[in-house]
């Protein structure tokens, strides 16, 4: 895996993280997926596709996305399922998107899909060509699980066709 | 939330009607909730370009608030479709993916300004007034101080 591909998303969430929780969070484990991802918490993914393809999953422990759903809400709010999911696409949405800006003002060209929330608790394994790495944040309010998984298509051009996103 | 010193249409006093674009509902809750801050209105929401482009003949908002990344139909093609029509609208884009190609692209089919999420209110409060002092549309006395209400 390409660290330099990775260290965007890397940064992305850290700073919105610190920004939301009010304090700086923490890599406390990084592995590489053996297998299917499965979820812990409340997860959304993100899909790229062009020159670098893949998608990214955001897990996060409910008691994160309450709390940056107040962050975000500027105020206390009932931490409903459905608001806690809504606060993961939009953090997934954010995170990534200033992950993919730093990375497409870097030269790489690709087109980012909205956020989907991921229903199923286990989600299948990257693909033969896809290395997937797991990142785990620790926060003040609980754990957030940054999965990333792409490859860079170094003979990629405008006409490529695109691979299915794992 | 901080309250802001309300923003009022010149001609009529009245407060600034805002039409939210934004795939995301938790995101248009949230942008509604920093425009009423602001002593705005919002007249109507749409979660992709198709309804936006629906809602912005229907309502005529004094400011269209943008996302970029949505299904259907994507954020800067509902901005060209817009302003087409409706040269005098006034768009500005708010979306996480701000790489320079989207900025300006956005720019050139029309949208007037770009935030970058996560949005902050001081910051979407000056951008605002900037778009429509630009149109001569409203001032608030002694703009760009933050008050309490």
């Amino acid at each position: 895996m390409r660290m330099d591909l990775i260290q965007p998303f890397i940064g992305s969430l850290d700073a919105v993280l610190a920004q939301m929780m009010n304090a700086p969070a923490r890599i406390v484990d990084l592995t590489m997926e053996e297998e299917g991802y499965r979820k812990k918490g409340t997860a959304a993914t993100v899909a790229f596709r062009g020159e670098i393809e893949g998608r990214v999953i955001l897990d996060m422990e409910p008691p994160v996305a309450a709390q940056v759903a107040s962050y975000l809400s500027d105020g206390e709010v009932n931490a409903s399922e459905t608001l806690l999911r809504e606060t993961v696409a939009e953090l997934a949405n954010m995170v990534i998107g200033n992950a993919v800006t730093q990375l497409n003002d870097a030269g790489y060209e690709f087109k980012v899909f909205p956020p989907e929330i991921l229903t199923v608790e286990q989600c299948q394994k990257a693909g033969q060509d896809t290395e997937a790495t797991i990142l785990c944040f620790e926060t003040p309010a609980g754990k957030v699980h940054l999965n990333i998984a792409m490859q860079h298509h170094q003979h990629w051009s405008h006409d490529s066709e695109p691979l299915p996103v794992q | 939330m901080k309250q802001f010193e309300a923003l009022t249409r010149k001609t009529d006093r009245q407060p600034v009607r805002y039409l939210i674009v934004d795939d995301s509902v938790f995101a248009r809750k949230s942008l509604a909730k920093m425009v009423e801050s602001y002593g705005g209105q919002v007249i109507g929401e749409a979660g992709d370009g198709c309804t936006a482009i629906t809602e912005y003949v229907r309502t005529k908002p004094d400011i269209v608030l943008m996302d970029i990344t949505m299904p259907q139909m994507e954020g800067i093609e509902a901005v060209d479709r817009i302003v087409q029509e409706h040269p005098e609208a006034r768009i500005v884009m708010v979306s996480s993916v701000g790489y320079q190609d989207n900025i300006l692209a956005a720019l050139q089919k029309g949208a007037r300004h770009f935030v970058q999420k996560p949005v902050k209110a001081d910051a979407l409060y000056e951008i605002i007034r900037y778009v429509l002092n630009d149109d001569g549309v409203t001032s608030p006395v002694g703009a760009g101080t933050e008050t309490s209400r």
